[in-house]
């Protein structure tokens, strides 16, 4: 079938995606700074990060649409700069924004992708990959938010890539469509695929990530497992209350297991061990100061709670 | 063969998304009839033009209205002192008889049919005085074939046609699909950029057969307007021009990242060769000096051609220059665009 002659298949040993020291500016903003990445093969990495962090830049250079100003990157062990096309070949890219022509069928538009590369999976293997069978007809103008997210991923797949990137693919995606989408990536997965991932989702990341960076202003603030970057809060529950008078930092920090005091939005968050200790211990010390709860909710520590932790401010805020 | 061929698969998108597109199909097919339809009656075979000669009253010229009126090639109407002025202002009437006591003739040198009046009406003067004739002639009022206005200006309107559609067809759909990030998201892809830009030019062949045929149909049919030379010729000239002005697009639009700017570079572009390029009247009326650079443009280059195998019947070889004229604008562009474009 091919008449391109398959390229060799790239050194299994080599990550994934590695890059180092990753740097770029758009005048005078920097958008990346010195970033380190290194995905390993067969896992789901995640970019995680509010709006504006470089999430966006840092995929599409190591995706080699974005020129870098400095640093190196590798995909698969290959440079851009000598096996671009090659590369190529091996990556399926969904773009954020990116829109097919509205006039063209779901079936023609993964057609045409289909034909840019050398091999891959049949254009009804893909269709039934993303289950827009029903949906092959239709023009993409026709086609709701979701089912155009997984036609960019059938399309992004055309080539049985070995590495997956997806830039915030369930922005504005309704939950039984994110659902959908994720068990796409998922089935990716279970054929050996490498995907890396950007959003500003943390439940996203939550549940499809083995591990993630976080990023801010163009700098990785933390990396890791979901679980690791979590129990690195020092508390695995968070409590948020609000009292009729302010309650002195210092009694706070002595109710037991108590890892973290931080105030949003006139609510003061405390991240404890457990729950059961904190809560009478938070009672009293309130009471002690002459007040009483105005509010007080308690949840499990989130990526979320992460996030705000290390940076004072949240994920979905900008 | 691969079952799948990039090529094929990028034509036949193009295709899709114009034949999609109820509008830009109706003005594809409609545009160029509603021109020729309106040259058309402009330019209609009148029953042997009469000239319009005035005389004005009160003058010496009213001594010759019978001889005047006798001729059958004049149209004579009398007329008062600021009557006759407006009408000859006007271009009522080509020139204007008056004169107390020698004939005078009042009129413009520099309108051709003012000087023809001039001709004629002196003629009948001098006919209807009994001058002599020395020597004997007769008229042949034959018509060569092909010779009319609207025989001349139809290739030329097919030629502006390939122009229009082939610079605003590629230029708007490709920067539509930059601005929407396609371009950007076939880049991710293994895709061969020639490929590509190649098919943007091929989708235009397929336009052709849509777009030539209606205006060449109707300019037969309401005009009697024919093709002199080879078919075969014709259609050679035609893919030419439209890779050319595709090749032209492709240009035009491989940096603009809005409509509004590829507006703007399309019309700086076309509007001289609407002006210079003999569409509705010959560039042979421009200086002698700027006629090498007006015989350089594509546009005029295409109209030439055209002509000279539509009106002419020329063969193919004959328009020789044209054909080199229009290659190198097809090469020079399309290699120039391929190394300009910008993807994202």
């Amino acid at each position: 079938m091919p008449t391109v002659p398959e390229p060799p298949p790239p050194d299994a040993t080599t990550p994934a995606i590695r890059c180092r020291g990753l740097h770029k500016r758009f005048g005078e903003t920097v958008a990346v700074k010195s970033l380190d990445l290194e995905v390993r093969r067969g896992e789901c990495f995640g970019l995680l990060g509010p709006n504006g962090a470089g999430k966006t830049t840092t995929i599409e250079i190591l995706e080699g649409l974005t020129p870098r100003d400095g640093g190196e990157v590798e995909i698969l062990g290959m440079r851009w700069e000598r096996d671009g096309r090659r590369i190529r070949a091996h990556l399926g890219v969904q773009l954020q924004e990116s829109e097919f022509t509205d006039r063209s069928t779901a079936e023609e538009v993964i057609r045409l992708f289909r034909s840019f590369y050398p091999r891959g999976w049949s254009v009804d293997e893909l269709i039934g990959f993303v289950q827009l069978d029903e949906k092959r007809g239709t023009q993409v103008r026709n086609l709701s938010g979701g089912q155009r997210q997984r036609l960019s991923v059938a399309c992004a797949l055309a080539g049985a890539p070995d590495i997956l990137f997806l830039d915030e693919p369930t922005t504005g995606l309704d939950p039984q469509s994110r659902r959908q989408l994720w068990d796409v990536c998922e089935r990716f997965r279970e054929r050996g695929g490498t995907i890396l991932l950007t959003t500003h989702f943390m439940d996203e990341a939550q549940a499809l990530c083995d591990r993630l960076a976080i990023l801010d202003h163009g700098e990785i603030i933390a990396q890791g497992t979901p679980a690791e970057l979590i129990r690195g809060l020092g508390g695995a529950y968070v409590i948020g209350f609000t009292a009729s008078v302010p309650v002195d930092e210092g009694a706070l920090r002595a109710v037991p297991g108590a890892r973290r005091v931080a105030a949003r939005d006139g609510e003061t968050l405390l991240t404890v061990d457990e729950l059961a200790p904190a809560l009478p211990a938070l009672l009293a010390a309130v009471r002690a100061a002459g007040g009483e709860l105005a509010a007080l909710n308690t949840h499990q520590a989130t990526l979320e709670d992460v996030f705000l932790a290390l940076t004072g401010r949240e994920l979905r805020d900008e | 063969m691969s079952e799948y061929s990039p090529l094929r698969e990028l034509v036949l998108a193009r295709i899709r998304a114009f034949v999609r597109e109820p509008e830009a199909l109706f003005w594809t097919f409609v545009f160029p009839i509603l021109m020729a339809v309106g040259l058309g009656v402009a330019f209609r075979e009148k029953p042997a033009d009469r000239a319009a000669v005035g005389v004005q009253r009160g003058t010496v010229a009213e001594r010759y209205l019978a001889a005047l009126r006798a001729s059958g090639e004049l149209k004579v109407t009398v007329l008062g002192d600021s009557a006759a002025a407006r009408a000859l202002r006007k271009g009522d009437v080509s020139v204007l008889l008056a004169g107390r006591d020698t004939l005078v003739y009042r009129y413009d040198p520099a309108r051709d049919e003012s000087r023809a009046a001039r001709l004629l009406a002196d003629a009948a003067v001098q006919r209807g005085a009994g001058a002599a004739r020395p020597v004997v002639t007769a008229d042949d009022r034959h018509r060569v074939p092909g010779s009319r206005y609207i025989d001349w200006v139809i290739p030329g309107l097919i030629g502006l046609n390939l122009l229009s559609t082939g610079m605003w067809g590629i230029g708007f759909g490709l920067v539509q699909m930059r601005n929407k990030k396609q371009l950007k998201r076939l880049v991710s892809t293994p895709m061969r950029k020639r490929d590509f830009l190649l098919a943007q030019l091929l989708a235009r062949l397929a336009f052709l057969l849509l777009e030539v045929p209606p205006i060449v149909i109707f300019a037969r049919l309401a005009f009697g307007v024919r093709l002199q030379g080879s078919p075969l010729a014709f259609a050679a000239l035609l893919i030419l021009g439209a890779m050319t002005f595709a090749g032209l697009g492709l240009l035009c639009a491989s940096r603009a990242r809005t409509i509004e700017g590829i507006s703007g570079i399309l019309n700086v572009v076309m509007l001289p060769m609407f002006v210079l390029s003999g569409v509705f009247f010959s560039a042979s009326r421009y200086p002698a000096a700027i006629q090498p650079l007006i015989r350089a443009i594509p546009l005029t280059a295409l109209n030439d051609a055209f002509r000279a195998v539509y009106n002419d019947g020329l063969p193919l070889a004959a328009t020789w220059p044209q054909l080199l004229v229009l290659l190198a604008w097809m090469l020079v562009s399309f290699f120039a665009a391929l190394k300009l474009f910008r993807w994202q």
